[in-house]
Parts: C-alpha cells; structure tokens; sequence
C-alpha cells in the first residue's frame, strides 16, 4: 500500500525505489506512522489541524519541497478559513526563504564557526490574518528549521507567551523535525532513484 | 486584571556547559517539564517503547505526545539498528556524526561519534571530524560518506547525483546509499528536538 512518501516521492508500483523502501518495512511503517500521529491525531487538544497543516506547509515551503507544499497546503484549504490561512502561511514562507543551517554556538572554541543569517518574525500584516497564537509556531519553525543551534528557553518561552501548552510545544517540535526528516527522505529517494 | 501568566519554562543555571563537540559521555537537561513515572499511563508506556526510557528527562518530555514518540523511536532503531543487511552500523553513526555536527547538536553528536568509534575502531578519525569539521580528509569512503549526509543536511536540500555518483564509486551499493540517506534524515529529526527542548550538560 502506497505511503506518504511513495506519494511525495512519486514512487511507482513495482519501481525499484518501492523495493527499496519495502525492504526496511519497519522503518517505513514508523515513519507512516509518525505521520499520522502529527496529522491524523487522535487528540488535538493542544495543537489544532489547522496549526498541524499551515505549519507544515511553511516547514515545507522552506524546504523549496513544492511536492510537500501542495500536500500540506491542500490539507489547509480544507479546514475551517483554510483558503485564506493557506494565502497568509505562503505569503510569511516566501518572506523567510534563506539557506541553512547557520547560526552562532555558545561562546567558546566553536564561535569562529558562526555563522550569520536571518532572524525571522511573521510581519504584522501577516501575523493580524493568522493570530498571534500561529505566528509564535512559525518564528519558531523558522528558527529549527534553520538554526536550531540558536535555540533557547526563551524561543519556548514566546510560544508559551502566546497561548502554547507544554504539550503543544513538544507536538509543535515534533512535527517541525520530522517534517525535516521526511523532506530529506523524499529528497534523497528521488535523487537516488533517478541515478 | 489578569493572573499571572503560568510559565511552563525552566531555564537550567548550567555551569561549565560544553561549547565544544567531545567524545565524552555528557548530559542534557529539558526546558520544559518532563513528565513523572505516576502520571504516566498505559499509552505513555507503550509510547516510551523500553519502560528503561522513564529514567530519561528527554524521553519522559518526549513521551507528552506517546504516539508521535512511539513511532520516532521505532523508526530510529530500525534506522541504526537493523543489520540485517546494507551499510556497516559505523558508517550509519558516521552519517548521523556527520549530520550533527553540520546542524551544531554537540549533545547528539557526542553519543554518535563515541558509537562510530566504537564501531569502527578509527577513534581518532572520528574526532577529526569533531575538531575539524565536515571538510577534514578521513579516507574517500569516509569523505563520501561525510559529503552526502551534510549536503542532505542543507535547507533546502544540497544531496544530487553527484553524490550519490562518489558514493557509488567509493563501493557502496543502492541499499548502502539509502542507509547513508536515512541515517543523515533521521539526525535531522534528532538534533533539532535535542537541540530545542533542552541543553547539554558538563560529563559527571
């Protein structure tokens, strides 16, 4: 049965990549799991679908993964204020486009590795359309994906500041990794499937 | 008036923490509240995988969504684990050094060099890559190696053909490469967690 990524990677029945992937049945099944637990959850009490997708599609977005984008971004549309929350979330990803992972270490032998880079916020016209509550999850997707080593109580401390449960951030964190994960899966896949 | 806002985040006052990437066997501690063993029930368990996990901080936080954890987990030890068949369990940990010192988790990369050198037996090769950096020369099934889980590292992406071209020419097989590319994702997942819900503490 086709998976998500089979379905970001375009893999094809009976394609080798689908043999390839068929032969780490568990790590296939856990990652389809993990999956559905981010976006089919049983509980969404702390962290709603809408939050779910729109960070997605900006975690996606980030990741030039126009695949990701059209998945997450359709699952958007189709929740409550979908159509418009999609516009604002492309609008703040395309506003945040950069290259990483850059950022400074704690002060010591690693600071001559810093590097310098973007720090993002949602900007007030896009941050009134999607709610403080939503913009404090993408300045903080923004910073994971890009310079999680920058990463600090007080990054919890604003999400927490703008409505966040303890649990709702562990799911937010959750969701923003293994997004980086499941990206870089399809990516790898692809190239190495067409070589 | 308002109550005060609760605010759920700890901020460790960590003395002498590690500023550089080690071998040694250092710590972590969460920012936010781990659970306790008497608030967990039978899901919590199930998502903790192995009930020794409840002696962690990082999995006892993680464990606030068991389902999301249950899952993570499985899929990292098939990842790391299943040897079956496909890339040597040093050159996984290799691809998972890699992928944590380009992404800065010195936490992660400390547990994942020490299992490298273990499995490899190149101890000092390994900190090279720690000291040196992803550029260090270590030999070119190394180099390749190192190579093709930092350029997947990159937002967006930077792994192409070319990569997957010196890693098949440094003798690894289709299989071997899928394992260099999972290995390098999953340290994607993993550092940015490690990195982002707490902080490394000095070895004890």
């Amino acid at each position: 049965m086709t998976d998500i990524i089979d379905t970001l990677a375009g893999t094809a029945t009976g394609s080798p990549l689908e043999s390839l992937r068929l032969r780490r049945p568990v790590t296939r099944d856990n990652a389809e799991k993990t999956y559905r637990a981010l976006f089919q959850p049983v509980n969404t009490d702390d962290v709603s679908l809408a939050e779910r997708f729109a960070v997605a599609l900006f975690v996606a977005v980030l990741h030039a993964d126009t695949a990701s984008a059209e998945h997450y971004g359709a699952l958007l549309t189709g929740q409550p204020d979908g159509e418009r929350l999609r516009a604002a979330v492309l609008a703040a990803a395309e506003a945040g486009a950069t290259k990483g992972p850059y950022g400074a270490y704690p002060d010591g032998p690693l600071s001559v590795e810093n590097k310098p880079g973007l720090h993002y916020a949602v900007a007030s016209a896009q941050r009134d359309a999607i709610g403080a509550r939503l913009a404090a999850a993408l300045d903080h997707a923004h910073l994971l994906v890009f310079r999680p080593r920058e990463a600090s109580p007080e990054a919890l401390a604003a999400l927490a500041a703008a409505g966040w449960s303890t649990t709702g951030i562990v799911t937010l964190s959750q969701l923003v990794a293994f997004l980086s994960f499941q990206i870089r899966v399809v990516a790898g896949l692809k190239v190495l499937s067409a070589a | 008036m308002n109550a005060p806002l609760q605010h759920p985040v700890i901020t460790p006052a960590v003395e002498n923490a590690p500023v550089a990437f080690t071998q040694d066997r250092i710590g972590w501690t969460p920012w936010l509240a781990p659970l306790a063993e008497d608030q967990l029930t039978d899901r919590h368990w199930a998502g903790l995988v192995e009930a020794s996990r409840a002696k962690s901080p990082y999995f006892m936080l993680l464990v606030r969504d068991p389902d999301v954890l249950e899952a993570r987990t499985k899929t990292d030890k098939d990842i790391f684990y299943n040897v079956e068949d496909g890339l040597p369990r040093a050159e996984r940990e290799l691809a998972a050094t890699a992928a944590s010192r380009e992404n800065g988790c010195i936490f992660c990369a400390s547990v994942h060099s020490r299992f490298a050198s273990h499995f490899s037996k190149r101890g000092e090769d390994v900190q090279r890559l720690l000291d040196e950096g992803v550029t260090v020369d270590l030999g070119e099934r190394w180099n390749a190696i190192i190579a093709a889980s930092v350029a997947l590292t990159q937002t967006p992406p930077a792994f192409d053909s070319a990569h997957v071209d010196r890693l098949k020419a440094a003798g690894l097989s289709t299989e071997e490469i899928s394992d260099v590319i999972h290995g390098a994702a999953f340290f994607n997942w993993a550092n940015r967690l490690m990195l982002s819900i707490g902080e490394p503490l000095p070895a004890g």
